[in-house]
């Protein structure tokens, strides 16, 4: 009786679907802390936390009550309110966008037609936070950090756009629901292997991780925007940046992999769809922490120039490739046949670029900021 | 009152005072700030008319683009070069106008004849509004995009210029 109550207004309803997100996501940010910590100790042959709890299962949450209860401290030049609210920014687009997301084919707050479009526009709301961060805090590094974290978002925000629209040119369609079920015979991921390398990468540098963490370099910029924030405002700045990532990993497995499909063939039962889901936006999130362990940073115009020169035609490139498929009607595995080539040469040029930044690097101007 | 007369209220009250907030605050990061409150309520207003397309190009273009690149320019200043007041001698003048405008408009709004019922909403898809842009409407499409792109190309020349090349 009461869930029919529930579903009868439309108030209660939604309401209560973003209840249960807002209770979820701080669990779900606890345990991914923890996930990170065990995963990077693993890959750099350590163990990672060990003391609270039976394999210090229980230090996320201790953590979490140290944050809660330490001082909130504000620097006594900072701009009082556009320190303050610079956290919310952040983080509200990100809960935003989690309105539209679903999880499986019936776990969903609310199923937009628009969905694609709206995570994406939401989301470029976060880099007015960064800013206000940046500017706020009346410190020279967070300034700096502000700036660059401004400058990479919008920048890659535009590769990662493309390569969704490439995506949902194919599909038809803006919906994620339906975009999942255009792939119930072939996940997108093998007609267009190009627009999947991009949303990755260009996915890592909206996470601004490793290697793109250029904004809150530690050696750097001591933690750029974040540097004067303490106590709940930080561990905030650190919600959004993971729920961030499980945003994105989650978009990659929903229209790139297939979402809750198996791999070849459709009809998986309401739990299967479930695992399904969680295994293919962990194998995401596993290939983020991997890259934070495994990968040097870049340099900024390593970093503007990788995007504009490298990812940005290729993602072009991709669009055109759809087109031309969809406009003379040609059958689908040539949009595989035309895009795993150009996925090669994009390879092949990134791997060029990362030698020639390495031992054979002239400094000079003509050097800086050149991919090809 | 219905939820919609609520919420329109709700999101008009934030609409003018995000625009107030512009106008009247004392810094100018914090006019920017407040600039885009003002955008993201007309994007709230545009939901209210079931314009969902248009609502979402208004929080991409200039909630998450515009504004942050007015911001990204005006952090490059320091905030002491910036001036504090950005009034002068001509402030009653600039009101006067402003309140002329503002009444001119209001006055044109009420005495138009709309076409259409306006007391009833027309919800257009997306794809309709596709369909309209670059089929039917090609031509000035891609001639407003060969303006943008004349202007970036001149952007890019004048900042080249200045490094002295």
């Amino acid at each position: 009786m009461i869930l029919g109550m529930i579903a009868g207004n439309a108030w209660v309803d939604g309401l209560v679907r973003m209840g249960v997100i807002g209770l979820l996501v701080p669990v779900g940010v606890i345990a991914l802390t923890y996930l990170e910590r065990k995963v990077i100790g693993r890959l750099q042959m350590r163990l990672g936390p060990m003391r609270v709890g039976p394999y210090g299962t229980l230090q996320g949450f201790a953590d979490t009550i140290k944050l809660l209860t330490k001082e909130d401290v504000r620097p006594q030049t900072a701009d009082r309110w556009t320190f303050e609210l610079a956290p919310f920014v952040i983080v509200v687009p990100v809960l935003m966008a989690l309105v539209t997301l679903p999880f499986t084919a019936d776990i969903f707050v609310r199923n937009l037609t628009l969905g694609l479009f709206y995570i994406v526009a939401v989301s470029g709301l976060s880099i007015v936070g960064f800013v206000m961060a940046g500017w706020g805090s009346d410190n020279k590094y967070a300034l700096i950090g502000g700036i660059r974290a401004a400058a990479q978002l919008i920048s890659y925000e535009i590769p990662l756009v493309m390569a969704v629209l490439a995506v949902a040119m194919v599909g038809q369609t803006l919906n994620l629901a339906n975009i999942v079920d255009n792939q119930s015979d072939v996940p997108y991921i093998l007609y267009q292997p190009l627009a999947f390398i991009i949303f990755t990468v260009a996915g890592l540098a909206e996470l601004y991780r490793q290697p793109f963490d250029i904004p809150v370099a530690e050696s750097e910029v001591v933690g750029g925007p974040f540097v004067e924030y303490s106590g709940i405002r930080w561990s905030m700045f650190q919600m959004g940046e993971f729920v961030n990532l499980v945003l994105i990993s989650i978009l990659g497995s929903l229209i790139f992999l297939g979402g809750w499909n198996w791999p070849i063939g459709s009809g998986a039962p309401g739990i299967a769809q479930f695992v399904l889901m969680l295994v293919k936006t962990s194998a995401f999130i596993l290939f983020f922490m991997w890259m934070r362990a495994s990968m040097p940073r870049l340099r900024i115009d390593q970093l503007m120039s990788y995007c504009w020169q490298l990812l940005l035609p290729f993602a072009f490139l991709q669009i055109i490739i759809n087109g031309l498929v969809l406009v003379y009607v040609w059958p689908d595995p040539v949009m595989a046949i035309l895009s795993f080539p150009a996925t090669g040469a994009a390879l092949y040029l990134t791997y060029r670029a990362a030698r020639a930044s390495g031992v054979h690097y002239q400094p000079g101007f003509q050097g800086v900021g050149s991919v090809l | 009152m219905t939820y919609e007369e609520v919420i329109f209220y709700a999101v008009a009250t934030l609409t003018v005072a995000g625009a107030l907030g512009v106008v009247v605050s004392r810094n100018v990061v914090h006019s920017a700030l407040f600039l885009i409150v003002a955008l993201l309520a007309v994007a709230g207003i545009f939901v209210l008319l079931a314009a969902e397309f248009l609502a979402i190009v208004q929080v991409l273009i200039y909630g998450g683009a515009v504004t942050i690149l007015i911001l990204f320019a005006m952090m490059l200043t320091r905030v002491r070069d910036l001036p504090t007041a950005v009034d002068g001698p001509q402030k009653p003048v600039a009101v006067l106008a402003a309140g002329a405008f503002m009444v001119t408009s209001i006055v044109a709004v009420l005495s138009t004849e709309w076409p259409g019922q306006t007391d009833k909403i027309n919800v257009i898809s997306f794809n309709d509004i596709g369909e309209v842009l670059y089929r039917n409407w090609a031509m000035p499409f891609e001639i407003a995009s060969l303006v943008l792109m004349v202007a970036l190309i001149g952007a890019i020349i004048l900042a080249r210029g200045e490094e002295g090349e």
